[in-house]
């Protein structure tokens, strides 16, 4: 029987390809016997195609790196990722706060103006390069605006009055006015002297991970930098590979069928759909998501309105609907993980209330509500699922929005940069752990204010704040800070979402931390 | 053939049916489609909510009977458009020939050339998306089929001998075109049309499955796949149903083309 024993052989075969599949689950390093793994179902079949590779891991992001000039990187999402590649002379740490990285020590006079920074031995660029205190100046001069005709790469930076290196060791940056909180600036990434805009593409760093290449739209690959300066934070992984998936359901599909090991961001709405493959850990995003108004154009601009609008929402169900109620509602510009900033009262100053808004409707001249456009990024599923949420509830009060969804691209050029909008839902994410990433924004003249909200009283506080040596006082000013964008409703603070890690269960490591950064470095296979 | 076609009735039955389904929800459905309840968030089929609801909380069913309503709608509309200019420049280029139709046919391969939900997203992404984009740029491209298609009727009656007897008769052309040729044309347009009409269901589903159709707002049912394809192992409802509908849909069309062919006696 010709075709029996060709059955037969089949059978053999494919016994015989099913440990090698199951070999795979574990990332090729150390084989468990298959019983152990704790579930049957895990996502083998594309892991296995991974062998060859060993080490490696390949991490789906939901949008486009859009410019990757570590110093002018504008998206939270493009800081996420480069934080693995770029160094500055510190660096974040989980907890919020600073530790030395480029710079082994800093001192801070008590003036609170001239910050002197030590500079670590034996670090060296992924070129091979140690690093100079040349180096760092020039880094230093072009975040303050060197190359961009004096408009300051990183905001901060405009504080900077001199930028010296008295030897070769020690770098001293003086500022024009004292701050306390401007060591959280200097994560700014340290750059090879003369890069100048080809950084975006050579993309040479001192961190853990060195930059392999780059495919718009498709993906981003990095490899362990072996002459990493710090033996016990050195990368665990050998290659990790970004993949640009701008589709919630195409990235649960990618876990599954076994082509991804990582996805941060997912919506925790999805977690039935993958708690059964795969770790799962949850937490909240370290931003403010909101209805962000523009309150340059009509009828934003009028203050009435804007309250009216944030009566007519109904936070907590906004909540419940799109995080399954485990987001955090912020009332203001300030995410809960800064305990020492967070005001929880102030998410209870708009109560839902449609008599309310209806009244405060009718007195800014609106009485049958109006019509508006909500411009969502539509890689985004928790934006698009908010907007939804929010058009139905705007109804109530005779307010009716259209959803625009955009791609990620055209928002950041025509919403966020161009400011062409008439409201927008999306999430703000700070770079650091101080007030002023979340609060300096929306000063009448700061270039990422795109909601472009001016208000006399709000530049006041926080400039007091900006200058105040007295940490106590600038908590303070701070808060009250807070509190005006919460009176005026600058725009609809929402919450600050939940959001879902899901990782191959072979791999640990995860850390969280306070800011929105991913640090690959600590992650491996167990 | 006189053997009864039994692709006409069920196709027939099942196109009655499905007309019935979307007409209801033109009218009336069960509750506002666009309704959230945070309780009923991905709840299963129930006695009521029988096709259970979305991960929003909103009534699957309304808004299958809404996607359907508007896919349909949009679907006609492409059809007439793809139609009604396809039938003329095709009519007029089979009858007069000449360079002009050579000129028109060269462009119409070049157009065929592309897939047309490709074309019609390049063509959104520059419009921008929306009902009536969607209807004028799905339409456009649908065009160049019909246009082939008549042409080609067109060019088999032009010679015979009944068009030439009306043409010695001094019947003007516009006559000769619409009374004369026309007429004969139907079973092939027929079965074109349903050809049409399948693609023009599926045209406008996928360009919503993209997000570039109409509004997510708007319950639409290619949107719906693709809301639902992120819950297909917890909630399989949420795509069973609005997938369902257009798999019916297209099948019951789909038979009466085929049962108009084999009828008329129609080679495909």
């Amino acid at each position: 029987m010709p075709r029996f024993v060709k059955r037969a052989l089949l059978l053999l075969v494919v016994l015989a390809m099913l440990p090698a599949s199951l070999y795979g689950c574990t990332g090729g390093t150390e084989p468990t016997p298959p019983g152990a793994s704790n579930s049957g179902s895990q996502p083998s079949a594309a892991q296995s195609g991974e062998l060859p590779d060993g080490n490696s891991v390949t991490v789906g992001i939901a949008q486009d790196l859009s410019n990757l000039d570590p110093q002018l990187a504008a998206t939270a999402g493009v800081r996420e990722v480069l934080f693995n590649i770029f160094e500055g002379l510190v660096k974040a740490s989980p907890d919020g706060s600073v530790t030395p990285a480029v710079a082994s020590d800093y001192e801070l006079s008590p003036d609170g103006k001239t910050y002197t920074f030590t500079l670590r031995e034996g670090v060296t660029f992924h070129n091979g390069n140690q690093v100079t205190a040349e180096d760092v100046v020039y880094s230093l001069e072009r975040c303050a605006g060197s190359e961009n005709e004096g408009t300051p790469l990183v905001s901060a930076f405009s504080n900077v009055s001199v930028i010296t290196s008295p030897d070769p060791s020690h770098v001293v940056v003086t500022l024009a006015e004292p701050s306390l909180e401007f060591i959280y600036s200097m994560t700014a990434p340290i750059i090879p002297k003369d890069s100048g805009p080809d950084i975006a593409s050579t993309m040479v760093g001192t961190g853990p991970f060195c930059f392999v290449s780059y495919a718009p739209q498709d993906s981003l690959v990095m490899e362990k930098y072996d002459g990493y300066w710090n033996a016990e934070k050195a990368a665990r992984l050998d290659k990790v590979t970004f993949k640009i998936i701008t589709d919630t359901n195409a990235l649960v599909i990618g876990l599954k069928g076994g082509t991804l090991d990582l996805v941060i961001h997912l919506p925790n709405t999805l977690e039935n759909e993958v708690k059964d493959q795969f770790t799962v850990l949850q937490d909240t995003m370290k931003l403010v998501q909101a209805l962000y108004l523009n309150n340059a154009v009509e009828p934003f601009n009028n203050e009435l309105v804007r309250q009216a609008m944030y009566y007519a929402i109904d936070v907590p169900a906004i909540i419940e609907f799109v995080c399954d109620g485990a987001g955090v509602a912020t009332g203001t510009s300030m995410y809960p993980a800064q305990s020492r900033y967070f005001l929880p009262e102030l998410a209870e100053k708009y109560p839902h209330d449609v008599e309310k808004a209806k009244e405060l409707l009718a007195q800014a001249g609106y009485p049958d509500g109006f019509e508006m456009s909500i411009t969502v990024p539509s890689n985004y599923t928790q934006h698009m699922e908010t907007a939804q949420v929010i058009i139905e509830q705007l109804k109530k009060v005779g307010i009716t929005a259209e959803l625009i969804p955009v791609e990620w691209e055209s928002w950041v050029n025509d919403v966020y940069r161009g400011r062409d909008y008439q409201s927008t839902v999306c999430g703000i994410a700070a770079d650091d752990m101080t007030a002023r990433e979340m609060l300096v924004r929306y000063m009448s003249d700061n270039r990422k204010n795109f909601i472009g909200f001016a208000d006399e009283e709000y530049d006041q506080v926080l400039a007091q704040a900006l200058a105040s040596l007295d940490e106590e006082e600038q908590t303070a000013l701070y808060k009250r800070a807070e509190e005006i964008l919460n009176e005026r409703a600058a725009s609809l603070w929402i919450q600050d979402a939940c959001e879902l890690v899901v990782m191959n269960p072979a791999l640990d490591g995860f850390t969280f931390y306070c800011t929105y950064v991913l640090d690959m470095s600590a992650i491996g296979y167990k | 053939m006189k053997h009864k076609s039994w692709y006409l009735t069920i196709g027939g039955i099942l196109t009655a049916c499905m007309l019935a389904f979307t007409a209801a929800g033109l009218f009336w459905t069960p509750y506002s489609p666009t309704a959230m309840s945070a309780p009923d968030r991905n709840a299963g089929p129930s006695a009521a909510h029988p096709f259970g609801c979305d991960q929003l909380g909103r009534d699957i069913l309304s808004r299958t009977l809404e996607g359907a309503g508007s896919t349909l709608t949009i679907a006609l509309a492409v059809l007439a458009v793809g139609f009604v200019f396809g039938l003329l420049i095709g009519a007029l280029c089979g009858y007069y020939g000449g360079a002009a139709d050579a000129l028109v046919m060269r462009l119409c391969d070049a157009i065929a050339a592309f897939p047309s939900v490709l074309l019609a997203l390049v063509v959104l992404a520059v419009i921008g998306p929306g009902k009536y984009n969607v209807i004028g740029a799905l339409g456009v491209l649908f065009i160049p089929s019909f246009a082939r298609l008549v042409r080609g009727e067109f060019l088999k009656y032009r010679d015979r001998d009944f068009v030439r007897s009306a043409r010695l008769m001094g019947v003007s052309d516009l006559r000769i075109i619409f009374v004369h040729i026309l007429p004969n044309t139907w079973p092939t347009l027929l079965s074109g049309l349903t050809i049409g009409f399948n693609n023009a269901v599926l045209g406008e589903a996928s360009m919503s499955y993209l997000g570039i159709g109409v509004n997510p707002t708007e319950p639409s049912l290619g949107y719906m796949l693709k809301e639902a394809q992120g819950f297909l192992f917890t909630t399989p409802w949420y795509t069973a149903f609005p997938a369902a509908i257009v798999i019916l849909l297209i099948l019951g069309v789909g038979l009466i083309g085929e049962g108009v062919r084999e009828r008329m006696g129609v080679a495909s």
